[in-house]
């Protein structure tokens, strides 16, 4: 069970240990489009994506956001978030390979409750980065 | 073909407020696709034990929620885009309250912003939805930039 972080144990600059994720599937894609409620089928069938200009399918933006949620919940339990945003940077293609990163850029006490900022990213195989995103959290 | 614009008139625009329920099993399948296996999510008993008063959900399925739409593309409907050309440019949520099962949610959002960048080639949607719940407490407010590609200059 992940437990709240303690305030003054937390430095600015802290890294979280990266979450490397397997490889963007197909099935994946299919999955987050019944289970998001997103259908838009730029996502699961080629031959719409490629009307649309694209070669392939891609990552829905939002699955690569849940990611980043899962580095959050990794360090913080999930009822201290406050905050969660996000930066759509680069496309994510089917088999690419993200690596959650997440590190403590601030610390501040707001409205009586000890906040930690994060900075958290994904990144693709390729080290771009593909979101560009940061959460605030309530430590204890 | 004629030139392509997001008429800024839509600013300000408020659509109609829809509520949705929030279920185990949708919340279960949510973290297949994610990856997500924290029993928190799919079973009542370890929620409990983890403080929690049931299964809660992970913190962007405020996005199913927000999907659950009744009148859903409802927003390109509006702009008349068809969704082939967008693409989501940022989102941010601020979260006030967990989310459990059996939640009813009730969504309105509206419109902040519309702008275009690079000589009207990428053109951008700003939209807010408040959540709240059944007592009319805000449970989380999302922030959404849709891209939309400019179907004349592809």
């Amino acid at each position: 069970m992940v437990k709240t972080p303690k305030f003054d144990e937390i430095k600015v600059g802290d890294e979280l240990k990266p979450l490397k994720l397997p490889p963007i599937s197909r099935h994946q894609l299919a999955l987050y489009c019944g289970g998001s409620g997103d259908h838009n089928p730029i996502h699961v069938d080629i031959d719409f994506a490629k009307k649309f200009g694209m070669k392939d399918v891609f990552a829905h933006g939002m699955l690569s956001m849940a990611f980043l949620g899962r580095q959050v919940t990794a360090f913080a339990p999930q009822s201290q978030i406050r905050k969660l945003g996000t930066r759509f940077s680069t496309i994510t293609w089917v088999g690419d390979e993200i690596t959650v990163t997440g590190k403590v850029v601030g610390k501040r006490e707001e409205n009586g409750e000890k906040l930690v900022d994060l900075e958290v990213n994904c990144i693709n195989q390729d080290g771009k980065p593909t979101l560009q995103g940061n959460a605030t959290i309530a430590a204890a | 073909m004629a030139e392509f614009a997001i008429d800024k008139k839509h600013i300000g625009h408020k659509f109609p407020a829809f509520t949705a329920t929030v279920e185990a099993g949708k919340i279960r399948l949510f973290c297949k696709a994610i990856g997500e296996e924290n029993p928190i999510h799919t079973d009542e008993a370890a929620a409990k034990a983890a403080g929690y008063r049931t299964i809660v959900a992970p913190p962007t399925f405020i996005t199913a929620v927000t999907n659950d739409d009744p009148n859903k593309g409802g927003m390109l409907k509006l702009v008349d885009v068809n969704i082939g050309w967008i693409l989501h440019g940022e989102q941010h949520y601020e979260y006030f309250a967990p989310i459990h099962v059996g939640d009813r949610l009730t969504c309105q959002q509206k419109i902040t912003d519309v702008y275009d960048k690079k000589g009207g080639a990428l053109w951008f949607v700003v939209s807010e939805i408040d959540v709240t719940n059944d007592a009319g407490k805000p449970v989380a407010k999302a922030r959404s930039i849709t891209v939309v590609r400019n179907p004349t200059k592809q």
